[in-house]
């Protein structure tokens, strides 16, 4: 995402860039339930919503906080939720329902140690796949990463305006060390930050089929309370928006939910590279681990080792066309993450046997230094 | 409620939508006037002159099949 | 005759609900409900949850929210908050609003958010085939009460009361001109206003416990109900077994939408 970089500067935690960057995007509906290590989003949310007009509400738990977001959106208003482990386990079911009603929100998890309670106030990368398949049934999902504040608002921003134009929710997942470190944040100047918002329909309510079949899959949905009385339903609907039991329907409209994000991923996808061009190994990071692994980079370059990096910024879809592209080039993916190679099966998946995929992994809530990925490095070239 | 039928003339036309009637018998269970029959599977206003024109038949009724309009 | 066609989305019908289902006759008094007030069916939005009573809102012609089992009032609490201007009704079964959805339940009543819910009972759990829900009665049968339920089930309307809400009535469909007025009275209310509304299940309810035709429990109906006033004549013993219809709370409290537009303007004003 291109922001000017002229704005003011503030100190933050990520948490907070967070809630600052829904609010440029336009967020004004925020429903929560407390947990560490995530609660700052909610706190500031609360804080700064009704200065605004926008609307918070702490609900009584995930579950409600998820439909209530659902709820809110589907009467226009950008809305969102964040979490973390635990509660994003409980979302799930209402993420599905997003899904398969096509309704754009934000869905923020700061992901700390599971399974279960597991470490609530220690990061881990371990909800990455979960992102992707928490929910049950056949469905596609745009989720997207952050390594520091700046990038977290600016990601916050982002997973709006893709929510928006892709009618689907978006899920932001940060770590505990991006969520509570505090940094300098550029705040661009509003006017300066590109906003997408969903479209309005064009024909009369008469013509109006909210679901129909169209050239982007994307569907456009009329907000609540505009002349257009149409139904919103989780069960296998058709063009109406009424449930069917018409097996060709049925498959057509799921197709197309799937469809509307796999065939626009390129225009979804998005990672940085850096050094890559003479690389022998490369080290795909992601996450606050990228951070770590920009050092590493450096680190081996130092002592002569051609090491590049690839950092997807969005995770889901993933980068597999990339990752083929280096794979013809190098000999080694050395993937550094907070859990047991959940991103690396990706990758594996994604060199198709043309390279090695090696792991490192980090589960005891502690933060992978650079020196241990050099150390990887080393041992694989 | 393209095939609905009149089935009676005074006091009330009691009309019948045969398409969504599920035959449940709850308005002819509770019509004051025994104004309704079962037969054969079909609902029929047997005694349509006894009417007097309650409304709890079509008030009851719910899969909106039967309406009761006042002469 | 009163023409419920234009409120109804026609080609859904027939609709699904079996011969007798009392869900209909609710559907329709809602709809006598809406008629008799001032409400615009573009500003109206029916949010339900799962279960044959929340299959409603794809008959109503107005904006229609068939959520997850049990998430109605979440959902309905986004609608409302978010764009208080707004009508929205909230349809909702027995199991949906007290066993999956109980926590939503007491919490929305306890912030007195201003839905009107409309809480069909018909003590057991339909859609899925006849298991027991919060509301069977001790000893009725249940698929999966085979000999008999050993839980006592739940007070819903006083649920509804203890936790907050401002208007609580409980209706029945036999009695369905009081049904109707209870409804008007809940669409009228600012705050969170239910009705719990006694309806029949011949089909999973009625067929294990005597009263597969639809009529008998239409009578059942009848002849167990007690409206409030003639309730409070009633020694214990006679009150045994049968169930209290009426209005059962309606009280002025602060609206929990209301009390958020003031915190606006507290805000906005430092
Ligand atoms: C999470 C989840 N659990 C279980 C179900 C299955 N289910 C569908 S409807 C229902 C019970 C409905 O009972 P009730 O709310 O009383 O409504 P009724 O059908 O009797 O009107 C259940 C258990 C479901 N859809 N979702
Ligand atoms: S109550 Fe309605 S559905 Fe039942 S028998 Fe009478 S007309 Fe038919
Ligand atoms: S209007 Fe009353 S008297 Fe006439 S058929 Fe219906 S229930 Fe019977
Ligand atoms: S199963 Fe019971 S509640 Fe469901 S439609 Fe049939 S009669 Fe009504």
């Amino acid at each position: 995402m291109s922001v000017d970089r002229s704005g003011k500067v503030k100190m933050m935690q990520g948490n907070q860039a967070c809630a600052e960057g829904a609010i440029a995007a336009g967020c004004r509906f925020f429903a929560g339930y407390p947990i560490t290590p995530s609660s700052e989003i909610a706190e500031t949310m609360s804080r700064n919503l009704p200065g605004i007009g926008g609307k918070f509400i702490q609900m009584e738990d995930e579950l409600g906080a998820m439909g209530a977001t659902i709820g809110a959106s589907l009467t226009g208003v950008k809305s969102m939720t964040a979490t973390s482990g635990p509660g994003f386990s409980l979302k799930q079911e209402n993420i599905g329902y997003a899904c398969m009603a096509e309704v754009p929100c934000v869905i923020v998890n700061v992901m700390r140690g599971g399974p279960s309670t597991g470490m609530p106030t220690l990061p881990s990368q371990m909800d990455v796949q979960q992102a992707r398949w928490g929910t049950h049934g056949d469905h596609s999902i745009i989720a997207l990463v952050a390594c520091s504040a700046q990038e977290t608002y600016e990601q916050t921003v982002r997973a709006f305006n893709l929510a928006e134009r892709f009618m689907t929710p978006v899920i932001l997942l940060l770590d505990e060390i991006v969520g509570h470190t505090t940094e300098k944040v550029v705040i661009p100047d509003q006017s300066d930050i590109e906003i997408v918002s969903r479209e309005k329909p064009e024909e009369s309510p008469e013509d109006y089929l909210p679901y129909r079949e169209t050239e982007t899959g994307i569907p456009v949905l009329a907000k609540f309370g505009t002349g257009y009385r149409y139904n919103v339903t989780g069960l296998c609907h058709d063009s109406t928006g009424f449930p069917t039991n018409d097996s060709e329907e049925i498959e057509k409209n799921i197709r197309r939910i799937v469809r509307k994000i796999e065939d626009n991923r390129n225009q979804i996808i998005d990672y940085r590279e850096k050094m890559t061009g003479d690389a022998e190994v490369i080290i795909f990071a992601y996450g606050s681990v990228s951070r770590s692994a920009r050092s590493a980079v450096a680190m081996c370059r130092e002592e002569g080792i051609k090491a590049g990096i690839l950092e997807p910024t969005v995770i889901w879809p993933f980068c597999y066309n990339k990752v083929r592209e280096l794979a013809e080039q190098v000999n080694t993916f050395v993937v550094p993450e907070m859990n047991l190679g959940q991103m690396a099966r990706e990758v594996k998946l994604g060199v198709e046997g043309k390279a090695e995929v090696v792991s490192l992994n980090r589960i005891d809530g502690e933060p992978i230094k650079p020196a241990q990925i050099v150390e990887k490095v080393k041992e694989v070239v | 409620m393209n095939d609905e039928q009149p089935a009676s003339k005074k006091p009330a036309v009691i009309r019948v939508n045969g398409s969504w009637c599920k035959r449940c018998g709850i308005c002819v269970a509770f019509c004051p006037k025994d104004v309704l029959e079962i037969n054969e599977g079909n609902l029929e206003v047997a005694r349509p002159d006894d009417c007097i024109a309650c409304m709890l038949c079509e008030l009851r009724c719910p899969d909106f099949a039967i309406t009761v309009e006042k002469e | 005759m009163f023409n419920y066609l234009k409120f109804i989305r026609t080609r859904n019908f027939p609709h699904i609900w079996c011969p007798g289902c009392g869900d209909g006759i609710i559907l329709k008094a809602l709809i006598r409900a809406i008629d008799g007030l001032d409400i615009s069916r573009d500003e109206a939005v029916m949010v339900s949850g799962i279960g044959c009573s929340s299959r409603t809102p794809g008959y109503v012609d107005i904006n229609t929210l068939h959520t997850t089992h049990g998430r109605a009032l979440p959902f309905a609490t986004g609608v409302k908050h978010a764009s208080p201007d707004l009508n929205v009704i909230v349809v909702t079964g027995d199991g949906d609003a007290t066993a999956i959805g109980g926590n939503h339940y007491i919490h929305a009543a306890r912030r007195n958010i201003n839905l009107t819910v409309l809480l069909y009972n018909n003590y057991i759990y339909g859609m899925t085939g006849g298991q027991c829900s919060p509301t069977t009665p001790r000893g009725d049968r249940a698929s999966t009460a085979p000999y008999g339920n050993i839980e006592p089930p739940f007070n819903t309307a006083g649920l509804a009361i203890s936790a907050g809400a401002s208007f609580v009535a409980r209706a029945d469909v036999y009695n369905v001109k009081r049904c109707e007025k209870m409804i008007r009275q809940a669409l009228e209310k600012d705050g969170f206003s239910l009705v719990e509304i006694l309806t029949p299940c011949p089909t999973a309810y009625g067929r294990r416990n005597r009263m597969a035709n639809p009529v008998k429990l239409m009578e059942w109906l009848r002849d167990n109900t007690v409206p409030v006033q003639k309730w409070e004549k009633l020694s214990p013993e006679e009150r045994e077994g049968k169930v209290r219809v009426g209005v059962l709370a309606d009280t002025e409290k602060p609206e929990f939408t209301a009390e958020y537009r003031k915190l606006i303007e507290r805000v906005q004003g430092e």
